[in-house]
């Protein structure tokens, strides 16, 4: 029998605030432990949480991006449960009446769009970090009660290849919004998921399993891979699944029992009295959508459509805002028509030389302008070759300088007269007779070699259209 | 008459005159405090806290002048024990000060180490489940002073202090203040900050004064009163200058009177002392008229879920991690969670956990709590119905004046109905004020309890100050 995966996930997200969710400690990561606490955040007995209106401002922010319903009436719950790192034994949290519901984010599979619902959106704060050491554990609780907001999509997840692209659609809409770092590594971001297999066609849902400790959309393909072969294997062989939850073991690389359902705990949630429900007014809301960003997938459709780019391309330009509205300015900058152009140039060498130095391509502090001019100064007006072109552009990008300026420092001006050529030419006919032969004998690649002989004679300065267009006259004149 | 026997507002008026320095009432004071309280027993940790803190003394621009005050041990003092009467909080001295404590320390108070003997966590109506031991009631020592606020009572009561801090979550700052013999509000909720007040119930807590009459009242409630942004409970109300109501006349105040109150299980002795307590306010021109509060027979019970399920939640916090005792015969976490909370609760507050924890359980949720919060909007309607009519509500405070300690300890829910006319006021948020009405035939005092709209406390301070002073039993002193 075949199996179909029905995959639903948890994404668990920091939101970007100076202060933490309920108390006026500082949110920064990765400072010595215990140095961002107060008694708030550290549950101490008679201190009361105050919620910070930023954090509020910002789940309303992810909430409308991703198309789900605000309420305009909403309140606090206490999740009830004991654990070191939870110094209350509570969590402040949103059950009975969530900030948002019934929302989606549009992703494509094998080029078809598929929708995938959200449950809903609600807000929570984040619990400290326990530190295992030999004889014992220690709690840092600088983490404790950070803003996270919690996105729960529909179980309308069938593959594990679904499941990264929502993922990555989702983080590249988050980052969008500015409200997150979303760095899995740090723990902005993290990622639950649950998941159950039924025969292909069937209606009813088959056992879950909820999985954990994910630490990169690799790893919650991974363990989803793992999980779907491990499930269809007990299934084929006859046997019962429980349901249960089960953590990744990255090393391992596969999935390890942590609870069954009858271990599950009962969270007894009510309604967190010390913060009484608040009302979001429907002109908050209205503003804040208004002043929603254009989101990723708008942008690849508007790019396309203004500068005639491939979608490919297009989706490569707006991975991240910084370097999609650097694109953008570059886009539209140049002066042609033809804005493939710019865009190959931004896809290619501005890329790989920002990488080489592991940066965005916003963030090699080449101005849109000099970026512009390069790439007349190679594609238009033909000044130098592309080869040189690369050069150049890692140069400005080291030395903050021009191209023009570092065409005329460096005298790379592109020789493209015949002229001032010939003698070049000449030599190269002399010296690589085989190659000749081999060009008059039919082998097209020869004249390609002959030509880089020539461009190395004038050390690259050559124009190579031009010595190509020689040769060729050259040799079958003679 | 000693000078710890006089009232916050006599002392003040001496040290406005400079005839008197704070020092010396303090030491009046614990010159009783060595005298009487091995009999009384309304502080706890003497041993301990042999200084009183007097740094605010020298503020004699200040309101208060350095006079001092006694605080309940579940009210946060920086660097002061702060145990609430548990073992489980066993040396705790929180780093911070309740908003009370600090607005008190403004407005010049003297704090004191000593505090005041509770109910283990709030949770009791004798202080009989203190981890200490049990406080005495001033009036006769046999009997228990009330609770859970028995010591800050018994404390006003047998001139130990001024005048008092306690909290107020069923009833623990009137029904002490009744079986006493002193004057006690638990203000409309919202009106006290609860930041630094160790949480037994979020929604039903308050803090209010406990004094020897009612302008001391009046003047302590000013001091503690008003918005805190640290607690998104309290209200941005306006405070009224509180001692402005003092004197006002009554004539044509409307006063209801809830015939539930007067039942079956009222004791006949309290009974005849608040009807007589009634006529004196109708004479003195006031008007009354028998009302109804139909829910009133759920109060208590839905109390008893509502509380305890908030307990629940807000005791689970001592888990021995970061501070208060710790088992030191545990092994492993989920062991050393077990022994710590198993040896560092009481009786009762494990009795109360339990029944919180399966108030909120699932499958029993419905069932209790959701539905608990239901009929507590019922009892807030009664009430809104009744005084949008009248402008206050007259009942005893309890049915009984104080009774023997060890009397219901082995009947909690006897204990529990000793709260059965306070708990109403805690539900429906309103504020209500007790105060001395008379006398049994044993010599006990008995309470009149005064209730009125959210944050009318002038009412309340109007109606009561115009009884007391029509009335002797505000100065009556026990033989100690």
């Amino acid at each position: 029998m075949e199996y179909e995966p029905v995959i639903g996930l948890e994404v668990h997200l920091h939101l970007k605030t100076k202060t933490k969710a309920f108390c006026g400690c500082s949110t920064e990561f990765g400072n010595t432990p215990n140095t961002q606490v107060c008694p708030v955040c550290l549950g101490f007995p008679g201190s009361l949480p105050v919620f910070n209106k930023t954090a509020l401002d910002h789940a309303i922010k992810v909430a409308l991006a991703l198309h789900c319903k605000v309420e305009e009436y909403t309140k606090f719950d206490r999740k009830n449960y004991f654990y070191p790192d939870l110094p209350k034994n509570y969590q402040i949290s949103q059950y009975g009446l969530p900030l948002s519901k019934n929302g989606y984010v549009d992703i494509s599979v094998e080029n078809n769009p598929k929708r995938i619902g959200i449950i809903r959106v609600h807000m929570e704060e984040d619990a400290g970090k326990l530190i295992h050491e030999k004889d014992l554990s220690l709690v840092d609780f600088n983490r404790s009660g950070i803003p996270l907001l919690e996105i729960v999509s529909c179980p309308d997840i069938n593959s594990t290849q679904e499941a990264y692209d929502y993922l990555t659609v989702l983080k590249s809409i988050l980052e969008y919004l500015e409200v997150s770092d979303c760095d899995m590594e740090k723990g902005s971001l993290r990622c639950d998921a649950n998941i159950s297999l039924r025969p292909k066609d069937a209606k009813e849902l088959g056992i879950k399993t909820e999985l954990k400790n994910m630490n990169s959309f690799k790893a919650v393909k991974d363990a989803l891979d793992y999980e779907i072969e491990r499930q269809s294997q007990l299934l084929k062989e006859g046997q019962a699944l429980v349901q249960e939850t089960r953590l990744w073991d990255e090393k391992a690389q596969q999935t390890i029992s942590m609870r069954t359902k009858e271990g599950a705990q009962d969270y007894r949630y009510f309604p967190d009295p010390d913060l009484p429900p608040f009302i979001i007014s429907k002109e908050k809301i209205e503003e804040i959508q208004r002043a929603l960003p254009e989101l990723p997938q708008e942008k690849t459709r508007r790019f396309m459509k203004t500068y005639g780019l491939s979608e490919y391309d297009a989706k490569i330009l707006v991975s991240s805002k910084n370097n999609a509205d650097y694109a953008e300015d570059c886009l539209r900058g140049f002066s042609d028509k033809d804005k493939k152009l710019v865009a190959n140039w931004l896809i290619g060498p501005l890329a790989a030389v920002a990488s080489a130095s592991n940066l965005n391509i916003s963030e090699l502090q080449v101005p849109a302008k000099n970026f512009i001019e390069l790439v007349e100064l190679v594609e238009k007006k033909q000044v130098i070759s592309s080869l040189t072109g690369k050069s150049v552009l890692q140069e400005m990008a080291e030395t903050k300088k021009t191209a023009s300026q570092i065409i005329e420092e460096k005298n790379l001006a592109q020789i493209s007269d015949p002229q001032s050529l010939e003698k070049e030419i000449e030599e190269v006919i002399k010296e690589n007779a085989k190659s000749v032969d081999d060009f008059k004998a039919g082998k097209a690649n020869a004249l390609m070699f002959l030509v880089g002989q020539a461009m190395k004679k004038t050390k690259g300065k050559a124009n190579p259209k031009v010595v190509q267009e020689l040769l060729k006259r050259r040799l079958s004149d003679a | 008459m000693k000078l710890n026997a006089l009232t916050a507002h006599e002392l003040l008026e001496r040290l406005d005159k400079k005839d008197l320095s704070s020092s010396e009432i303090i030491s009046s004071l614990d010159r009783q405090i060595q005298e009487t309280d091995s009999k009384v027993k309304a502080y706890v940790r003497l041993d301990k806290t042999q200084t009183q803190t007097a740094k605010q003394a020298s503020k004699s621009e200040s309101i208060l002048k350095g006079l001092p005050i006694a605080i309940k041990d579940n009210i946060c003092t920086e660097g002061f024990h702060t145990e609430c009467c548990s073992k489980i909080l066993a040396g705790f001295k929180p780093p911070y000060d309740a908003t009370v404590i600090k607005k008190l320390k403004e407005a010049g108070a003297s704090i004191s180490e000593k505090k005041t003997n509770m109910d283990e966590f709030a949770f009791g109506s004798s202080t009989e489940n203190s981890c200490f031991y049990p406080t005495h009631n001033p009036w006769n020592l046999e009997c228990v002073p009330g609770g859970s606020s028995g010591g800050s009572a018994a404390s006003v009561a047998s001139d130990e202090a001024v005048w008092a801090l306690g909290s107020d979550t069923g009833g623990s700052i009137r029904q002490p203040a009744s079986f006493c013999g002193v004057v006690g509000l638990k203000p409309t909720y919202g009106r006290v900050s609860r930041y630094g007040l160790i949480a037994f119930a979020s929604s039903l807590d308050q803090i209010g004064p406990l004094t020897k009459d009612t302008r001391d009242a009046a003047l302590l409630t000013n001091i503690i009163s008003g918005y805190d942004p640290c607690d998104s409970t309290s209200a941005n109300i306006k405070v009224p200058d509180f001692t402005q109501s003092l004197g006002m006349d009554i004539k044509g105040i409307k006063i209801a009177i809830p015939r539930e109150y007067f039942i079956e299980g009222l004791d006949t002795e309290v009974k005849a002392a608040v009807e007589e307590a009634i006529n004196k306010l109708t004479e003195l021109g006031a008007v009354s008229k028998e009302v109804s509060l139909p829910n009133t027979k759920y109060a208590v019970p839905v109390y008893y879920i509502i509380a305890t399920a908030e307990a629940s939640s807000n005791l689970a916090r001592f888990d021995a991690v970061q501070y208060g005792f710790r088992s030191t015969i545990a092994n492993g976490l989920i062991d050393m969670y077990k022994k710590s909370r198993g040896e560092g609760f009481g009786p009762e507050a494990k009795r109360r956990i339990l029944l919180g924890t399966f108030a909120l359980s699932h499958g029993y949720y419905d069932a209790y709590y959701l539905r608990a919060l239901k009929v507590r909007t019922l009892i807030k309607e009664d009430f809104d119905k009744v005084l949008k009519d009248f402008d206050c509500i007259i009942t005893p405070t309890s049915p009984t004046a104080a009774f023997k300690i060890g009397e219901k300890v082995e009947d909690p829910v006897k204990m529990y109905l000793s709260d059965i006319y306070t708990i109403s006021a805690n539900l429906a948020g309103i504020p209500a004020i007790s105060l001395p009405c008379g006398f049994t035939r044993d010599n006990l005092p008995v309470g009149l309890q005064i209730l009125a709209k959210p944050f009318d406390e002038e009412m309340i301070f109007r109606m009561a100050y115009t009884y007391e002073q029509n009335t002797p039993w505000h100065k009556m002193k026990p033989k100690l």
